[in-house]
C-alpha cells in the first residue's frame, strides 16, 4: 500500500474518526442540539463506510444507495429530531439532557 | 353500468369520508354535503328502475370477483326484482331521512357520517349474493345503528341501543353458524349463494331443517315476528325520527327479504314443511297480536311501532302461502309498509319537534293549528289501515287473497285485522288530531317547507301505487314466480302447496 | 264509451283541487268560487250521466250496456282486474240519482253553510263523496265497487266528523267507519271465497256482466258443508247491512246525524246508505241462487223497518227521527230484495232518494233559521214563517207516508204486493211500519210546523236524555226573527219536492192502468236473475184491496197524529204511560242496543287490547329482560371468582414483577447521556465478545 494512493484504509480511517468525534460529542454534550449533531456524524461515518466498501469490494452500487438512503434518513431524522426538541424546550423551557429527567424510574 | 351496483352501494361510504373531512363547526355545509351525497345512488336506484329487465326472473347486473381467495370468498353481486324494490326502496328513503334529520344539532358529523354508512350497510345486503358479504354487510349496518340510537336517542337510548345490539347480534350468531354449515356441507366450499342455491337438492332434511330454523329465528328477529320483537317498540321510541324511518322503512324488511333470499331457495324442503307454523300461523297471530297492542299504547311512536309488527305480519302470511297473489302481495306490503310507515314515523317526528312529548293523551285539535300537516296525516293513516285508492290497500288485499287460497280460517282471521287496525287508527287521529284544540299547543307552526318536502314524495307515492301498483308489481312478479316454483317443485310437495 | 269516466273524475279532480288550493282561491276568490266550482264539477257529472243516459236509450234494450275501461289495475296469477266503469240501466239509475241529488245538494250547502270558515273542505269533501259513490255505482267489477264502497266510508268519516273540534262529532265519525269496517270485513270475505270458487271453476273473475254467466256453475259448490253461493251472499250481505244500516250494524247511522245536515241529506239518506241495495241488485244473480240469504234479508229488512220505526216514535231530535226513518225505509227495501223483487227495492230507493233528502234538507232549512236548534219541542209554528219550507216538507211527508199519488205510495205499495205474494207476515209487518211511518212522519210536521212557536221554551230534562246525544252549542239564540231561507236552499227543496211528487210515476202499476215504466227499463238488468215477473192478473181484485188498506193504515197514523199533537184531544202520555211505561222507555233509549255494543264488544276488544299490551310489556319484555338480567346474574358470579381467584393469582405474579422492578428501576436515570455510555458499553461488550 502506497502512500501515494489512497485506498480503503484511508476511508475507514476517516470513517472511525469521524465516527470517535461523534461518539464523543454525542456522550459529552448537555445541549440536545449537539447530541442531534454527535448523531449527524455517526451516520456519516456509516455513510463513508458504505460508499467505501462498496467502491474497493464486489462490483454494483449497493453501498452508495445505503448512502443516499442514509443522507435522507439522516435529513429526515434531523427534522423530527429538531421538532422534537422544540416540544421539548416548549413544554420544559429546556434543551439541557441532564435536566430532562422526567423519565427517571 | 359494469359497476352499477357497486357504485350504489358504496357511494354513500364515500360521502361519509367526504363529510369525516369537513370542518367540524359548519353544520350546514355537513347536512347539504350529507344529502348531496345520497343522491348519485338515488339516481342510480332510478336508473336500475329503468332499465331493470322486468320479464325474466333472473340476476341482472352481476359483479363478480374473488375477494379472499383460501376461502372462495367472492365479491358478488346482483340483483333479482325483489332485490331491486328493495334498494328502490333505500334509495328513496335515505336522501328524505337525510332531509328530516336536518333538526339534529349534536355531532352533526359523527350523525351524518354514520347514517352514510348506515345505507351502504343496507344497499349491501340487498346487492350481496356472496352470503359472506351478505354477512359482512349485515353487521356492517348493525353497528351504525347501535351508535345512531345508543348517541342521538331519547332518554333511555342506552337500554334500547342494547336491547337491539344484543337481538341482533344473537339472530347474526345463529346465522353466522348457518351460513358456516352450509359453507362446510359443500365440496368445495363456497358462500356463492347462486351456488348454494342449485345445489338445494344435495341437502340433507335434517341439516336443511336447523339451518332453516336457524337463520330463521335470525331473520324474525329482525322481522320482527312474535316473540322477538319486543326490541322494536322500545328502539323506536328512542331513535330520532330518521332512523325511526330506516329502521321500520328498511331494516324491517331485510328480516322478510333474508328469508325470501335465504331459506327459501336454498332450504326448500325445510320452507315446505314448516311455512305454516313458522310463517303463516305466526305471521297472522303478528297481525291480529300487533293490532291489538297497537290498540293499548300511549306513546305515538310506540303504536307505530306495534302497527308496524301488525302490518309485517302480513308479509310472512302472503309468502308463506307460496301462491302468486300471496308472494306478490308480501313483497310489495314490504315496499308499500316501507313509504306509509316512514311517513307515520315523519309525522310523528314533526309533533315531537315541537312539543317534546308524545303522548297520545297529551294533544288534541291539532287539525285546526296545523292543517297542512293535519292532511298529511290523514293520508299516511288511511293508508295504513288499508282504504282502497291507496298503496297498502293492493297488497294487504293481495296478501288476503293468495291466503284464502291456502288456509281460510287464517284468511279470515287475518281480515278481521282491518277492523282493529281501524279502530286503533283513527282513536289516535280523534284523540290527537280532531276536538277541542289543547291550550298548550295553540301556536304551533304548521309544516315547513323542508318537512313538506320529506313528505309530499311519500304521499304521492302512496296514491300512485294505489292507482298502478304494476309500476313496482312488475319488477319482482317473474322472479316470485320462479322463487314459488322452487319451493313448491321440490320433492315431496306439502298438500297446501299443490293447489298453486 | 270513454266519457264514462269523466262521469267519475271531475268530482274527483274537484275534490283534489278543492283539498288543496281550495282553502287559497277561497281566500282569494271569494267563498262564491269554492262553491261555483265544486258545484259546478258535479253539476258536470250529471251532465255526462244524462247524456249516457240517453245514448243507453238509443240502443236495444238487450244491448245496454257500455263499458269505459280506464287502466289495468292488478294482474297477478289468476287475478286479472281493470279500473273500468259501466253504464247499464241499473248503474245508470243510480249514477243520475247520485250526481243529480248530489248537484241539488252541493248548490243547498252553499247557502246552508254560509257560516263556516272551511267551505272549501266541506266542498272538497262532498266532490269527493261523490267521486267515491259513483265508483260505487259505475265500477264494472267488486274489487272498484270495494274502492267505493269505502271510498264512501271514508267520507262519510271526514263529513260526519267535519266539525271535528266537537269530540262527539268525531266519536259518531269513528263510530260510523268502524261499523262501516265490520260489514267491509265480511265483503271482502265474502269477494275472497266467490273469487276462488270461480278460479277453481276455471272462471276467475270479478266483472259483473260476466258474473250473470258463471253464476250458475256455483250450483252444488260447498264449503264447510254449506253451499258457497249461500256464504258469499250472507257474508255480502253483512257487508250490506254494515253500509245500509240494517241489524246487527244499524247503529251508526243515528249518530251520523251529528255531521252537517247537507251530509245527512246527501250519504246518510239518499245515496250512501243505498249502497248496500244497490250492491245486492248489482250481484242479483248470486243472490236469486241463495233462497236461505233472501230469507234472511227479508227478514233483516223487516225486523230493522220495525225496530226503527218504533224507535221513530219516541225521538225529539228532529234529524233523529229522520235517521231512524232512513233505517226503517232501507228495511222496506230489503225486504223488496228479499223477496226478489230487485226493481221494486231499487225503485223505493230512487223514490225515498227525492222525499228523505228533501225532508232533510227541509229540516235543515228549520234547523238554519232556528239558529241550529234541533229539538222540536223548542219550535213549532214556523208554517206561516217559512212557507216554501213548510209546502215542501209536507209533500215529501206525504211522499213517505205513501199517500196517492205522490211517489212513495207508488214504490212502497209495489213492495207490500211484492211481500204479500212471497210471504202475508212480510206484509203485515210492512204495513204496521207504514202506519207507524205516517204516524212519526206527520207528529214531526205538527210539532214543528203547526201550533204556536214554543222557541226558547225550557224542556224538562228527562233522566235519560243524555243518550239522546247530538247537543248542540247554539241554544238560546233564539232572539232572532225566524225567516224563510235563502234561494240557494229553498231553490234545491222545490226541485226535490217535485221529485218526490212525480217519480212515482214512472213505475205506476199496470193495475192502476200505468205502463211501469221504471220495472221495465230495469227488466233487461234482472232479466238474467230471473225475476218473477209474471204478473197475477187473476190478483188484481187482491191488489186494489192491498193499496186500499195500506192508504187507509197511513191516513190512520195521520189521524192519530192529528188527534195529539195538533188537536191535542188525546194526550202523548197516555201513550207512553202504557204497560207502566216501558215500551216508551225502551223506544226512547233506542232499546239500549249502543249500551249492550259498548258493554259487550267495545268494552271486550278494549280489555282484550289492555292485557295483550300488558302481556307484551309484561310478560314477553320481561323474558326477555329476565333473561338479560339472569345473564348478568350470572356474569355477576363470574366476576367475583374472577376477581378473587383468577385475579388473585394474577395479581400475585404482577406483584412479584412490581418488587422487582422496584429494584431496577434505580437503573434509570432518564438522563440521556447516561443511556447512551450504557448503550456504547453494551455494544463494545458484544463487538469484544464476538471477536473473543
Amino acid at each position: 500500500m502506497s502512500m501515494t494512493t489512497v485506498g480503503l484504509a484511508h476511508y475507514l480511517v476517516v470513517s472511525v474518526v469521524l465516527l470517535c468525534l461523534g461518539l464523543y460529542c454525542v456522550l459529552t454534550r448537555r445541549n440536545a442540539i449537539g447530541v442531534l449533531m454527535g448523531i449527524e456524524l455517526i451516520l456519516n461515518s456509516a455513510g463513508i463506510n458504505f460508499v467505501a466498501v462498496s467502491r474497493y469490494g464486489s462490483a454494483g452500487f449497493d453501498g452508495q444507495v445505503f448512502a443516499v438512503f442514509i443522507i435522507m434518513l439522516a435529513a429526515a431524522e434531523s427534522a423530527i429530531g429538531l421538532a422534537v426538541v422544540l416540544g421539548i424546550y416548549r413544554r420544559m423551557r429546556a434543551i439541557d439532557t441532564s435536566r430532562l429527567t422526567t423519565l427517571q424510574g | 353500468m359494469e359497476y352499477l351496483l357497486t357504485s350504489m352501494t358504496f357511494l354513500p361510504l364515500l360521502g361519509a369520508l367526504v363529510v369525516l373531512a369537513l370542518p367540524r363547526d359548519n353544520a350546514t355545509l355537513v347536512r347539504w354535503t350529507s344529502l348531496v351525497a345520497t343522491v348519485p345512488s338515488l339516481l342510480l336506484g332510478l336508473w336500475l328502475f329503468e332499465n331493470f329487465d322486468r320479464s325474466v326472473g333472473t340476476m341482472q347486473f352481476v359483479e363478480r370477483y374473488s375477494w379472499i381467495p383460501a376461502f372462495n370468498v367472492q365479491y358478488i353481486m346482483g340483483v333479482d326484482g325483489l332485490s331491486v324494490s328493495m334498494l328502490l326502496l333505500t334509495v328513496l328513503l335515505s336522501p328524505l331521512c337525510v332531509l328530516a334529520s336536518f333538526g339534529i344539532e349534536k355531532g352533526v358529523k359523527g350523525y351524518f357520517a354514520l347514517f352514510l354508512l348506515l345505507e351502504t350497510g343496507m344497499l349491501g345486503v340487498f346487492a350481496a349474493l356472496d352470503f359472506f358479504l351478505f354477512f359482512i354487510f349485515w353487521e356492517l349496518m348493525l353497528l351504525p345503528m347501535y351508535f345512531l340510537i345508543g348517541i342521538w336517542g331519547g332518554p333511555r337510548r342506552e337500554y334500547a341501543a342494547i336491547k337491539f345490539f344484543l337481538y341482533t347480534l344473537i339472530g347474526s350468531v345463529l346465522m353466522l353458524v348457518a351460513m358456516l354449515a352450509l359453507y362446510f356441507a359443500n365440496t368445495p366450499h363456497t358462500f356463492d349463494m347462486l351456488v348454494l342455491m342449485e345445489r338445494a337438492p344435495t341437502y340433507a332434511r335434517g341439516f336443511q331443517a336447523w339451518a332453516w330454523i336457524a337463520l330463521f329465528i335470525g331473520f324474525a328477529i329482525k322481522i320482527p315476528a312474535f316473540p322477538f320483537h319486543t326490541w322494536l317498540p322500545d328502539a323506536h321510541v328512542e331513535a330520532p325520527t330518521a332512523i325511526s324511518v330506516i329502521l321500520a322503512g328498511v331494516l324491517l324488511k331485510m328480516g322478510t327479504y333474508g328469508i325470501l333470499r335465504v331459506c327459501y331457495p336454498i332450504f326448500p324442503l325445510a320452507t315446505q314443511q314448516y311455512a305454516f307454523w313458522a310463517l303463516a300461523a305466526l305471521g297472522c297471530w303478528n297481525i291480529v297480536y300487533g293490532a291489538l297492542c297497537a290498540m293499548a299504547q300511549k306513546d305515538m311512536k310506540s303504536l307505530v311501532a306495534y302497527s308496524s309488527i301488525s302490518h309485517m305480519g302480513y308479509v310472512m302470511l302472503g309468502m308463506a302461502t307460496l301462491t302468486p297473489q300471496g308472494m306478490n302481495g308480501a313483497v310489495l306490503q314490504m315496499f308499500n309498509h316501507g313509504t306509509v310507515t316512514a311517513m307515520l314515523f315523519l309525522l310523528v317526528g314533526v309533533i315531537y319537534d315541537r312539543a317534546h312529548h308524545r303522548n297520545i293523551d297529551g294533544f288534541g285539535g291539532l287539525a285546526s293549528v296545523m292543517p297542512v300537516y293535519t292532511g298529511f296525516v290523514t293520508i299516511a293513516f288511511f293508508a295504513a289501515l288499508g282504504l282502497p285508492g291507496l298503496s297498502a290497500f293492493i297488497s294487504e288485499v293481495l296478501v288476503l287473497l293468495g291466503t284464502w287460497q291456502y288456509s281460510q280460517p287464517l284468511a279470515i282471521t287475518a281480515a278481521s285485522a282491518v277492523v282493529l287496525t281501524a279502530g286503533y287508527m283513527l282513536w289516535m287521529l280523534q284523540r290527537v288530531w280532531l276536538g277541542p284544540v289543547n291550550e298548550k299547543y295553540v301556536a304551533l307552526p304548521d309544516l315547513s317547507w323542508r318537512e313538506i318536502v320529506t313528505l309530499a314524495p311519500l304521499a304521492v307515492i302512496v296514491i300512485v301505487l294505489g292507482v298502478y301498483p304494476h309500476a313496482v308489481l312488475d319488477l319482482f312478479g317473474p322472479t316470485l314466480v320462479a322463487l314459488g316454483d322452487t319451493v313448491s317443485s321440490a320433492a315431496p310437495v306439502v298438500a297446501q302447496a299443490a293447489l298453486r | 264509451m270513454q266519457a264514462i269516466r269523466w262521469i267519475v273524475l271531475l268530482p274527483l279532480i274537484g275534490a283534489a283541487i278543492n283539498l288543496t288550493l281550495g282553502s287559497r282561491i277561497q281566500r282569494s276568490a271569494g267563498r262564491a268560487a269554492v262553491a261555483v266550482f265544486g258545484s259546478g264539477m258535479a253539476l258536470a257529472s250529471f251532465a255526462i250521466a244524462v247524456t249516457g243516459f240517453m245514448r243507453l236509450r238509443t240502443l236495444e234494450p238487450e244491448s245496454r250496456l257500455l263499458v269505459d275501461t280506464v287502466l289495468p289495475w292488478l294482474h297477478v296469477g289468476t287475478l286479472d282486474i281493470s279500473i273500468a266503469f259501466q253504464l247499464d240501466p241499473l248503474s245508470a239509475v243510480m249514477a243520475l240519482v247520485v250526481s243529480g241529488v248530489g248537484s241539488l245538494i252541493h248548490i243547498y250547502s252553499y247557502g246552508y253553510m254560509d257560516e263556516d270558515p272551511a267551505l272549501w273542505r266541506f266542498f272538497g269533501l262532498l266532490n269527493l263523496f261523490l267521486f267515491a259513490m259513483l265508483t260505487l255505482v259505475l265500477g264494472d267489477n267488486i274489487l272498484v265497487m270495494f274502492v267505493g264502497w269505502e271510498g264512501v266510508g271514508l267520507c262519510s268519516w271526514a263529513l260526519i266528523g267535519f266539525w271535528y273540534k266537537d269530540h262527539a262529532n268525531t266519536a259518531a265519525a269513528n263510530k260510523a267507519f268502524l261499523f262501516n269496517r265490520i260489514g267491509d270485513f265480511a265483503f271482502l270475505c265474502g269477494m275472497m271465497l266467490l273469487f276462488w270458487t270461480l278460479s277453481g271453476l276455471g272462471h276467475a273473475t270479478l266483472v259483473f256482466r260476466e258474473l250473470g254467466a258463471v253464476a250458475p256453475l256455483l250450483e252444488g259448490q260447498l264449503l264447510w258443508g254449506v253451499p258457497v253461493v249461500t256464504l258469499v251472499t250472507l257474508a255480502l250481505f253483512i257487508g250490506a247491512t254494515g253500509k245500509s244500516a240494517q241489524i246487527p250494524l244499524y247503529v251508526w247511522l243515528p249518530d251520523a246525524m251529528a255531521g252537517p245536515t247537507p251530509v245527512s241529506a246527501l250519504i246518510h239518506a239518499a245515496t250512501m246508505v243505498t249502497a248496500g241495495v244497490y250492491m245486492v241488485s248489482r250481484l242479483h244473480c248470486l243472490f236469486s241462487m241463495a233462497p236461505v240469504t233472501l230469507d234472511v234479508i227479508a227478514v233483516t229488512g223487516a225486523a230493522t223497518a220495525l225496530m226503527a220505526a218504533t224507535i221513530a216514535l219516541t225521538q225529539n231530535d228532529i234529524k233523529k227521527v229522520l235517521a231512524y226513518s232512513t233505517v226503517s225505509q232501507l228495511g222496506y227495501m230489503f225486504v223488496a230484495l228479499g223477496c226478489g223483487a230487485y226493481a221494486a227495492g231499487v225503485f223505493h230507493l230512487v223514490t225515498h232518494a227525492f222525499f228523505k233528502a228533501c225532508l232533510f234538507l227541509g229540516a235543515g232549512s228549520v234547523i238554519h233559521a232556528c239558529h241550529h236548534e234541533q229539538d222540536m219541542r223548542r219550535m213549532g209554528g214556523l208554517r206561516t214563517k217559512m212557507p216554501l219550507t213548510f209546502w215542501t216538507f209536507l209533500i215529501s211527508t206525504m211522499a213517505i207516508a205513501g199517500l196517492p199519488p205522490l211517489a212513495g205510495f207508488f214504490s212502497k205499495d209495489e213492495i207490500l204486493w211484492k211481500a204479500f205474494q212471497r210471504e202475508p207476515l212480510l206484509w203485515g209487518v210492512g204495513l204496521v211500519t207504514a202506519g207507524l211511518t205516517a204516524f212519526y212522519m206527520f207528529r214531526q210536521v205538527f210539532l214543528v210546523f203547526f201550533g204556536e212557536s214554543r222557541a226558547g221554551a225550557s224542556v224538562e230534562a228527562h233522566a235519560d236524555h243524555s243518550a239522546a246525544g247530538a247537543h248542540d252549542d247554539h241554544h238560546g239564540h233564539h232572539a232572532h226573527e225566524v225567516h224563510e231561507s235563502a234561494a240557494a236552499i229553498t231553490l234545491p227543496l222545490v226541485l226535490l219536492a217535485i221529485g218526490a211528487l212525480t217519480a212515482g210515476w214512472l213505475g205506476i202499476p199496470s193495475a192502476l192502468g200505468g205502463s211501469n215504466l221504471f220495472t221495465e227499463w230495469l227488466a233487461p238488468v234482472f232479466a238474467a236473475g230471473g225475476e218473477h215477473h209474471a204478473e197475477a192478473h187473476e190478483g188484481l181484485e187482491l191488489e186494489y184491496a192491498l193499496m186500499a188498506v195500506s192508504v187507509l193504515v197511513a191516513l190512520g197514523g195521520i189521524t192519530l197524529a192529528y188527534l195529539v199533537y195538533l188537536r191535542k184531544s188525546l194526550s202523548a202520555d197516555t201513550f207512553s204511560r202504557i204497560a207502566r211505561g216501558v215500551p216508551y222507555r225502551l223506544s226512547f233509549n233506542k232499546y239500549y242496543v249502543d249500551e249492550i255494543y259498548y258493554g259487550t264488544v267495545l268494552a271486550g276488544t278494549l280489555a282484550l287490547s289492555r292485557a295483550l299490551g300488558w302481556f307484551d310489556k309484561v310478560v314477553i319484555d320481561g323474558v326477555v329482560n329476565g333473561a338479560a338480567a339472569s345473564v348478568r346474574a350470572v356474569a355477576f358470579l363470574g366476576g367475583g371468582i374472577d376477581k378473587f381467584v383468577v385475579d388473585g393469582l394474577v395479581n400475585f405474579t404482577a406483584h412479584v414483577f412490581d418488587s422487582a422492578g422496584g429494584a431496577l428501576r434505580l437503573v434509570q436515570t432518564g438522563n440521556i447521556n447516561a443511556y447512551v455510555y450504557v448503550l456504547l458499553i453494551g455494544v463494545t461488550a458484544v463487538l469484544m465478545a464476538g471477536a473473543w
